[in-house]
């Protein structure tokens, strides 16, 4: 079974829910919904305060290339526009709408029926994508159009989708691709006509042999897509890890995959592409997996944008005594929460709900060299080096050692017996570098 | 809400590991080889293992207490494997006192001068053990004839070891099959039955910690056998090149301390390499030099003095020699 090579861990799966079916969540009263919910500028509101607004309705317009349309998730009023903390602590500005109903604009196609034939051009996929405001729904929010528009000079011959879903916990692609298959699969045929390829591999760790099989057999009847069980191991869903294990291509340092003719989406993106470009649906709702080993009913729910994590965790059974810890996305990458009153948002897979147990660090001691951190960094790099010159403040020399090529998903902090700190400071010395890098463009 | 939470950064689970478990796992692996000196050496191993043991965990803790101030970590084991590697890397008839000024010197000036646990820049067993070498050469250098617990303390009978009486042999011109009918059978030397320091002659017992290592993944193969492998072709070559003054590759690998030096001592975590390319480059250093001293140095053995020279190039190799980084081969689709 095919795998990347260099580094990586195994922390404990702990898949709950992957037995769970999706459940539909019950609207809230009240929903947020942030104007960044993606990587780039934040979209600009074209609602006021008052506005009466549908579900599926743009709220706000993508400002520029690299920027997304947010779309409403529920029907009823504009109640004000502030801002907010969102998941990954930050203010920033957001419509609040209180729900009246839930009443679609009347462009989505709201039947069970699956639509096959693609009728869309490629630059029309392209637009639609655009303007359904897809993002990609790995974690990294990415918007999609721009990954789908090759530029000049550029060439992609493979796409790869992305179903590893390699975070402990989380189950949320795992549970789209049992019962949404074929649509991911035609989001898939989709997603290879915008790019103009006519191979797509679809990497699933071995650790779902359901959705594996189940995939398999859907494929089949797919022109150019193969399905590609993977062995587990933690980082694989991160995208040149990815392309790494299925193709053997290596995005150099501060490239991109279409560096090496390869073009990665998540899954769930596929699936939202089938909804934008078949049935004229915007994405405003995801697979939410809400899982954690003290949570009564832990499950996977479809949740609309803008819903409170509150009301995600009162579904799952209600906040247990004992939480120490509130994540959004799965405990190696994931944020910490510091309330849960922030929205779900379009990059939001999971809730995870750690014991105070789980939730706080063992005391750090000396580095004693065991060299596992170096051992378990999927890019080659030496964490317990970069963390000493952090620590030191000698940044230029972290900078050559390449500490901006660290991708943060913390396999050193994750094996480290002394339970030093890595991560952390790596952190501080990648952003430091970074900030020190921009001020030398400008400077110039 | 009235509970507070935890809000600090990812990743927000970890692996099982931590020090004392790693400490633990060599202290285990280090069993076979304590129980076969114990076997062939009687109350002489069990006295100078707990002194050995005993004594650097008490300067490190006495250290810590009182030169420090500063918390005691004593429970992390680092200076229990220090005291077994020790003991293990000396004659079972070696008086108390020099016992001591070995832990003294391993713990003290080796370990604690540099700042403890991780900051070392050589093996403190093995500084420890040279020391002695240098100080006390003949009591480190009489080996007891191992006879069980017949074998006695300070009393036990003493016997050259194969290492010796080959160096002795060909210095004074003896012919190599007159030699080899003075030294133990490969399978007596495979079972530890010969003189020696007392955890370096139980070869199977040494082989069968080193497996555990390797499958609690406590050490990985690069060092030991690098060591290993570059001491098998350094001694075929000479051997093949000339058999009437060279000894087989088989020998050099069971007489002296090269499995107890491969395993054990060149794989301590703080003063090897932190890469597998810087790691293999620094077992054939250990494998080159141990052989160099053997056949042209002073000494008869050169394990020790092959890995502290190796542990003074560390530094350098973990600035010189990085890991492979992603994203490097030349990409050919």
């Amino acid at each position: 079974m095919k795998t990347f090579p260099k580094g990586g861990v195994h922390p404990p799966e702990s898949k709950l829910t992957a037995g769970c079916p999706t459940e539909v969540l019950p609207l809230p009263k009240s929903v947020v919904i942030p104007v960044s919910q993606h990587i780039g500028a934040p979209a600009n509101v074209i609602v006021s305060k008052g506005e009466s607004v549908r579900t599926g309705q743009a709220i706000a317009e993508g400002k520029g290339f690299v920027s997304a349309f947010i779309h409403s998730s529920v029907s009823g009023k504009v109640s004000k526009i502030d801002t907010i903390i969102d998941t990954t602590g930050y203010r920033q500005t957001a419509v609040f709408i209180d729900v009246e109903g839930d009443e679609w604009i009347e462009s989505i196609d709201r039947s069970e029926e699956i639509v096959t034939g693609i009728s869309l051009s490629q630059e029309e996929i392209v637009k639609k994508c655009s303007a359904s405001g897809i993002v990609g729904m790995g974690g990294a929010t990415f918007p999609s159009h721009v990954k789908l528009t090759v530029p000049a000079g550029k060439k992609c011959d493979v796409l790869i989708i992305n179903g590893v879903e390699c975070e402990p916990y989380l189950t949320s692609d795992h549970r789209l691709m049992l019962e949404r298959g074929e649509e991911v699969l035609i989001g898939t045929t989709i997603l290879m006509k915008a790019l103009n390829v006519t191979r797509a591999l679809v990497g699933i760790e071995s650790n779902k042999k359901d959705a594996i099989e189940h995939m398999t057999r859907l494929a089949s009847a797919f022109q150019g897509i193969t399905v590609c069980p993977l062995k587990v191991k933690y980082p694989q869903g991160a995208e040149k890890q990815l392309i790494r294990a299925l193709i053997k291509r290596e995005v150099p340092s501060g490239k991109l995959p279409l560096d090496v003719n390869s073009v990665v989406h998540n899954v769930g993106t596929a699936f939202a592409v089938y909804e934008a470009v078949q049935k004229n649906k915007p994405l405003f709702e995801r697979i939410v997996t809400v899982t954690g080993k003290s949570l009564a009913r832990p499950g996977n729910y479809l949740v609309r944008t803008g819903t409170p994590v509150s009301r995600l965790i009162e579904a799952a059974g209600g906040l247990p005594e004992d939480t120490g810890k509130i994540l959004s996305g799965g405990p190696m990458m994931g944020k910490a929460l510091a309330n849960t009153e922030v929205p779900v948002v379009k990059g939001t897979s999971g809730i995870v709900v750690l014991p105070k147990s789980d939730s706080s660090r063992s005391k750090a001691g000396p580095c004693i060299r065991c060299a596992r951190c170096v051992s378990v960094c999927p890019i080659g790099l030496e964490p317990y080096l970069l963390m000493t010159l952090s620590e030191k403040g000698l940044f230029e020399k972290a900078e050559q050692e390449r500490i901006t090529d660290c991708m943060e998903c913390g396999s050193c902090s994750f094996e480290c017996p002394a339970s030093r700190p890595l991560l952390d400071y790596i952190r501080l010395g990648k952003s430091t570098v970074i900030r020190m890098a921009r001020e030398r463009v400008t400077k110039k | 809400m009235s509970n507070l939470l935890n809000v600090s950064p990812s990743p927000h689970v970890y692996g099982k590991e931590t020090t004392r478990k790693l400490m633990l796992g060599v202290i285990i692996a280090l069993v076979p080889a304590l129980f076969a000196s114990v076997f062939y050496f009687g109350y002489g191993a069990i006295i100078v293992t707990a002194v050995s043991v005993l004594s650097c965990v008490a300067f490190e803790y006495l250290i810590q207490r009182f030169v420090f101030r500063r918390q005691i970590t004593i429970n992390d084991f680092s200076a229990v494997v220090t005291g077994l590697l020790l003991a293990f890397n000396v004659p079972s008839n070696l008086p108390v006192f020099i016992i001591i000024i070995g832990a003294f010197v391993s713990i003290a000036i080796a370990k604690m001068t540099f700042g403890g646990l991780g900051n070392n820049p050589f093996n403190p067993a093995l500084v420890g053990r040279v020391f002695m070498l240098i100080s006390f050469p003949v009591q480190m250098t009489s080996w007891p004839v191992p006879k069980g617990f017949a074998t006695g303390y300070l009393d036990a009978v003493t016997g050259a070891t194969p290492l010796a009486i080959v160096k002795e042999g060909l210095k004074n011109g003896e012919p190599i099959q007159q030699l080899l009918a003075q030294i133990p059978t490969p399978a007596r030397m495979f079972l530890g039955n010969m003189g020696g320091s007392m955890g370096e002659v139980a070869a199977a017992a040494l082989i069968l910690g080193g497996i555990y290592l390797l499958w609690k993944k406590i050490i990985t193969w690069h060092v030991p056998v690098s060591v290993i492998g570059s001491i098998v072709i350094f001694t075929s070559i000479l051997w093949l090149v000339n058999p009437e003054k060279n000894m087989d590759p088989v020998f050099h690998l069971l007489a002296g301390g090269v499995l107890l030096g491969a395993i054990f001592m060149a794989t301590d975590y703080v003063t090897s390499p932190m890469n597998p390319r810087a790691m293999i480059i620094y077992g054939c250093g250990i494998g080159i030099l141990t052989v160099i001293i053997r056949v042209w140095g002073a000494y008869p053995e050169g394990v020790s003095f092959a890995i502290l020279i190796m542990n003074a190039f560390v530094p350098l190799m973990n600035a010189y020699i990085k890991p492979k980084r992603f994203g490097e081969v030349v990409k050919n689709g």
